[in-house]
């Protein structure tokens, strides 16, 4: 009874989750042999040249120094290789496989709300099909927060007027945690959740359950409430970009860099449009800072995303070798993003 | 152990060595090896402050432009020549002082003063121009040229504030040292033996000139728009 | 024991000769005095004060978390209590406690000096902590601070409806303080040393020292700035770190941490230079590697530079630059992993004697090892990614910082209780005391390494139910710790009364400290004294004192 309440391993629920118990248990056997070493020896050296009467001076004698050498290089390489080991698997947990189903989530004070690309919406749970790479893409309304999964072994901050984006596979149903990991105020450790992993057969009975459209298309609708479509028209006869086929290609701006159109770059163009023109276009476009919320946002984002499925109408330049910026600051070139899904092509 | 006596207790009864150091040398390079320090300090406090600037400067180069167009660069200009001449002045008191020429560097550091006051005069002008602008950050702040940039010009202005704002300060530091420093130069504190204040505020000075050096070329020569931004 | 213990005409006391503490009395003389060694006691007395404040947050939180629900106190009290404690702890007694009052102390003593290079400015630096220490109350008491120690923007700045411009303006106050008492030592270091003394023949504490005073006097000016950014964003709103008026809310998380996290070694480094000190002491032995373990403190300095962002694995930096900070934060480990064997190796063949420094120090070591081990799990990014921000980092530098810097300012503190105060402690007592530190210390956060593991995030005022049996074991382990800092409270202050005087030299150490009479004179030495000897050289010392004292 009492040992059901207190567990000493977490869950082990995602496909990441193994390898980062694997690496954790590695550290703890290394470090743990050192470290039990290292005090055997300080016990031993401690009561066996004690101080006696026979004892009052240390005996004249200095160890080899070529000990120095031993103990810097041996532990040197132990750390490369931990370095080499936490490196490939944070590579692991930053690069979102191409199949994954898109979730968005935004951060609030002090709560977490999902959306499904079908539109449901849900607060402080989520439902996730297992065996599936599930990304989410989130931002924040107001403090910095977290998002966290201690089942899956994964972790991200959720940060104001930027996206970020994490993936996980959920490897077995039931329920687990959601923790806001970043302190955010007064009811931080209210900011809880639970992940319902689901067979893909209940999920999509789950998904059937309410929907007001899918994402894509509410974002549509606001598409058109917002008169976006005035301008951005399917053909090269409107005054802003066609943004059929966007998604996910370089665009060749009017200083004559080239950005990559994902999430944070549409969205940036949503909100403060002079911040990168096209080339060939004038910056007319009114900014709509203060007036689209974050839940509004991510339908537009999500609605200029499907577009970027459909067939390609416009050329956007394409400059294979030029230098790419990206929609973050200069502080965080990744934006949140992994480097490899960025230059996927349309 | 051994002990030794001290055999040279020539300089013991000089009245400006503290009772804690052997001799006037050793409290000389304790001074200046202290001020030197405490500009290292200086150099992170404004470093600091610089790479923000820095950073927002890569991200929006166009606001930076147009901050940097709002600043009379003859004012800025005037105030360069003014400091530069001014830090001539100070070091030609620390030269004056280690000669033992009373007069000569009291006139020097009284110089010095004036050149330093003339600065901060023009600097008022300058601030008093801005505030009217409407180019203080905050609730005042106008900005009707190209309302996008506004919120990232009035950064530019932020940072103009407070650099400018903080060198300002240390001015009136500088300024205040001068006055203590004259002070003591007139009652002939100084001379061969001892002039360690003289020369500690000397590096004090031409620090806060060669910030000031820094300060214009970020804040009022920045090229205008249209530029190939990284 | 007393064997080496002298009683050489030198060390004793000229008939009614005055020392630092009867030199002078009343209040003022304390309040302006310019002597480091009074400055010193006055440090001693304001930081064991916020010491216990300090201590008084950590127990009510820990008694809050008995139970998963929050019952005791409100979100809001125990968010303040939190922010509260770290603040108290990290600004106010970890940064000054072994550099303001043993360094303060000791440094021209080890260096045959009569004072520190500026005496004005180092009581200046106390009056600034006390200034930031009586606003800090102030704020306390009218209502507290909720941000967390760390301050991170945009909660600080447009969120919190505390208190944040006062402890921001406090916390840059006391960096000032913390500046001046850098430059002051390494100037001192520079300019003051004995005749003799050269570089290598400096005592383990005094490299240590200089090496803080390098990071104090480079870190915190980046500190100060930071925090006169944010009190302008707070006050002003111009968008320096607001997302939505084009500021960056990470830069405030990179700058705050290019001094936070080498602050970390302005705690933990004069930390290793008290356990050399006493582990040479206590094995009437020179330092194994003593140029090894003085080079690695100025590595230690160095590369802590250079590894602030690993702060921000998940924060929003990109997948390359977290691995070059990873790659850093693994070449920090090295020089503290130097030092670590070094101290081992040195008991070899030594004179150990388990005396309450030692054990402390002997603590210090384990604890140390296994804090320092913890934060190679943290710098493999792929597992920091779940542990950050768990209580396995709230475990990990309470590892380092109370099982590394208090300790180790508790070994130093009865290390050289009888040169300050010229009287005895009671050695059972203390050695009590010690131990109960130590288990209580294990008990309260070894466990907190597994909640952080099952991903227990730390700043909750309330829980999981599962995590409750870790959580009552530490809770456990804070009320054995409670008591283990109350004894030398209680036995420190009556030592001063009924301790046994001690002499110039109770353990029979080296040092020049140990060279002239317990409690120094006013000038801390009768004559300048000549350095022929290297550091920890007890033939030499032997020699010197003429062989009369032979085993």
């Amino acid at each position: 009874m009492m040992l059901s309440e207190f567990p000493l391993w977490p869950d082990q629920a995602s496909t990441i989750a193994p390898s980062v118990d694997a690496l954790m248990t590695f550290m703890c056997i290394v470090t743990g042999t050192v470290s039990v070493l290292i005090f055997i020896v300080i016990f031993y050296l401690a009561i066996k040249y004690r101080r006696t009467p026979e004892n009052q001076l240390a005996q004249d004698y200095e160890p080899p120094k070529a000990l120095e050498a031993v103990w810097i290089i041996i532990p040197f390489l132990i750390f490369m290789f931990m370095f080499v080991w936490g490196s490939w698997l944070y590579f692991r947990i930053q690069r979102v496989p191409d199949n994954a189903l898109d979730i968005y989530a935004t951060a609030k004070q002090w709560m977490w709300k999902f959306q499904h690309p079908g539109g449901q919406r849900e607060i402080n749970t989520l439902h996730v099909p297992v065996g599936r790479p599930i990304r989410i893409t989130m931002a924040s309304e107001d403090v910095i927060h977290s998002l966290y999964f201690p089942a899956f072994r994964v972790k991200c901050d959720v940060l104001p007027n930027r996206y970020k984006e994490m993936w996980f596979q959920a490897t077995k149903t039931g329920r687990f945690h959601i923790f806001c990991a970043e302190y955010c105020g007064t009811l931080h450790s209210g900011m809880t959740g639970w992940v319902e992993v689901m067979e893909p057969a209940d999920y999509q009975k789950w998904l059937a359950g309410g929907a007001e459209g899918s994402l894509a298309s509410q974002g549509e609708k606001l598409f058109q409430k917002y008169a976006c479509n005035t301008c951005h028209t399917n053909d090269a006869t409107g005054r802003g970009p066609v943004l059929l086929g966007l998604y996910g290609t370089n665009v060749m701006l009017n200083n004559d860099t080239t950005v990559v159109a994902d999430e944070n770059y549409i969205r940036e163009s949503i909100l403060n449009p002079q911040a990168k023109i096209v080339k060939g276009f004038t910056g007319i476009m009114p900014t709509f800072q203060g007036q689209v919320s974050e839940d509004d946002l991510l339908k537009l984002v999500s609605y200029v995303h499907s577009l970027g499925t459909q067939k390609t109408a416009v050329v956007p330049v394409e400059t294979p070798s030029s230098f790419k910026t990206s929609a973050g600051s200069p502080l965080n070139p990744g934006a949140g993003s992994s480097p490899q899904n960025k230059g996927k092509k349309p | 152990m051994s002990v030794v006596t001290n055999e040279h207790p020539a300089h013991e009864h000089h009245p400006f060595l503290q009772h804690h150091f052997e001799d006037l040398g050793q409290q000389h390079e304790a001074s200046t090896l202290g001020m030197w320090m405490f500009l290292t300090t200086e150099i992170l406090f404004f470093g600091g402050l610089l790479m923000a600037y820095w950073i927002y400067r890569i991200m929006y180069p166009d606001a930076w432009s147009l901050g940097a167009a709002q600043q009379h660069a003859l004012y800025g200009g005037i105030n360069t020549i003014v400091l530069i001449i001014s830090s001539l002045t100070m070091a030609l008191a620390v030269r004056n002082a280690q000669l033992g020429k009373r007069m000569a560097t009291v006139r020097m550091l009284v110089a010095t003063l004036v050149f330093g006051g003339t600065f901060l005069l023009v600097k008022s002008i300058e601030y008093t121009q801005h505030w009217r602008e409407g180019l203080f950050p905050g609730v005042h702040f106008t900005w009707n040229e190209t309302p996008a940039l506004a919120p990232k010009v009035q950064l530019f202005m932020t940072f103009y504030w407070s650099l400018t704002g903080l060198h300002a300060l240390h001015m009136v530091i500088g300024a205040g040292l001068l006055i203590w420093m004259i002070w003591r130069a007139w009652r002939g504190h100084f001379g061969p033996e001892y002039y360690s204040p003289v020369e500690v505020m000397g590096l004090y000075w031409h620090f806060v000139d060669i910030v000031w050096i820094f300060l214009f070329a970020f804040l009022y020569l920045i090229p205008a728009a249209g530029g190939h931004h990284g | 024991m007393s064997s080496l213990t002298s009683n050489d005409a030198r060390f004793v006391e000229p008939e009614g000769a005055r020392n630092y503490i009867t030199h002078d009395y009343g209040a003022l003389s304390w309040l302006l005095t310019k002597d480091h060694k009074r400055i010193a006691i006055l440090y001693l007395i304001s930081i064991t004060a916020l010491f216990m404040l300090g201590g008084f947050f950590a127990v009510v939180m820990r008694i809050e978390l008995l139970t998963p629900e929050g019952d005791l106190l409100t979100s809001d009290t125990y968010n303040k209590f939190f922010t509260l404690h770290g603040i108290v702890m990290i600004f106010f007694f970890l940064i000054p406690s072994i550099p303001a009052v043993l360094g303060n102390f000791l440094l021209p003593l080890m260096l045959g000096a009569k004072d520190l290079a500026f005496p004005k400015i180092n009581l200046l630096s106390w009056y600034l902590y006390i200034i930031a220490a009586v606003m800090g109350l102030y704020i306390i008491i009218t209502g507290g601070v909720d941000t967390g120690w760390t301050f991170y923007t945009p909660f600080s700045t447009q969120y919190s409806n505390t208190h944040v411009f006062g402890v921001t303006f406090a916390a840059f106050i006391v960096g000032f303080s913390s500046i001046l008492t850098g430059l002051n030592f390494l100037v001192t270091i520079h300019r003051m040393r004995a005749p003799g003394l050269t570089w290598f023949r400096l005592p383990l504490f005094v490299w240590a020292m200089y090496a803080t005073s390098i990071v104090q006097l480079l870190a915190t000016p980046v500190l100060a700035i930071t925090l006169v950014m944010l009190m302008f964003e707070r006050v002003v709103h111009v968008g320096i770190f607001d997302p939505a008026l084009g500021g960056d809310p990470l830069l405030f998380q990179h700058m705050f941490w290019f001094y936070s996290h080498p602050a970390v070694y302005i705690m933990i480094l004069p930390a290793m230079g008290v356990a050399s000190e006493v582990v040479a002491a206590f094995t009437r032995k020179k330092i194994f590697g003593y140029s090894f373990v003085a080079y690695s403190s100025l590595a230690i300095a160095f590369l802590g530079f250079l590894v602030w962002a690993h702060h921000m694995f998940v924060a929003g930096i990109s997948v390359y630059s977290a691995m070059i900070f990873s790659f850093l934060s693994y070449f920090v480990a090295v020089p503290s992993a130097i030092k670590v064997f070094n101290w081992t190796a040195t008991l070899y063949r030594g004179s150990v004697a388990l005396l309450t420094p030692m054990l402390y120090i002997l603590g210090f070591i384990g604890l140390f090892t296994i804090g320092g081990v913890t934060g190679l799990f943290l710098a493999a990014i792929g597992l920091d990614v779940h542990v950050t921000d768990t209580y396995f980092v709230v475990a990990h530098f309470h590892y380092i910082m109370v099982g590394g810097a208090v300790m180790a300012y508790m070994a130093g503190l009865h290390y050289w209780w009888p040169k300050i105060t010229g009287r005895m402690y009671p050695e059972w007592w203390a050695r009590l005391a010690a131990l109960l530190i130590f288990a209580g210390f294990n008990l309260t956060f070894f466990p907190q390494f597994i909640l952080g593991y099952l991903g227990m995030p730390r700043r909750y005022h309330a829980y999981a139910p599962e995590f409750q049996v870790l959580n009552v074991m530490s809770t456990a382990g804070a009320s054995v710790l409670a008591v283990g800092y109350a004894l030398p409270l209680c036995y420190l202050i009556w030592s001063l009364w009924y301790g046994r005087p001690a002499g110039p030299n109770p353990w029979g150490a080296v040092g020049l400290e140990w060279t002239t009479s317990s409690p120094p004179p006013m000038e801390n030495f009768h004559e300048t004294p000549v350095v022929t000897w290297d550091a920890y050289d007890y033939p030499a010392m032997l020699k010197a004192m003429g062989e009369t004292q032979n085993v």
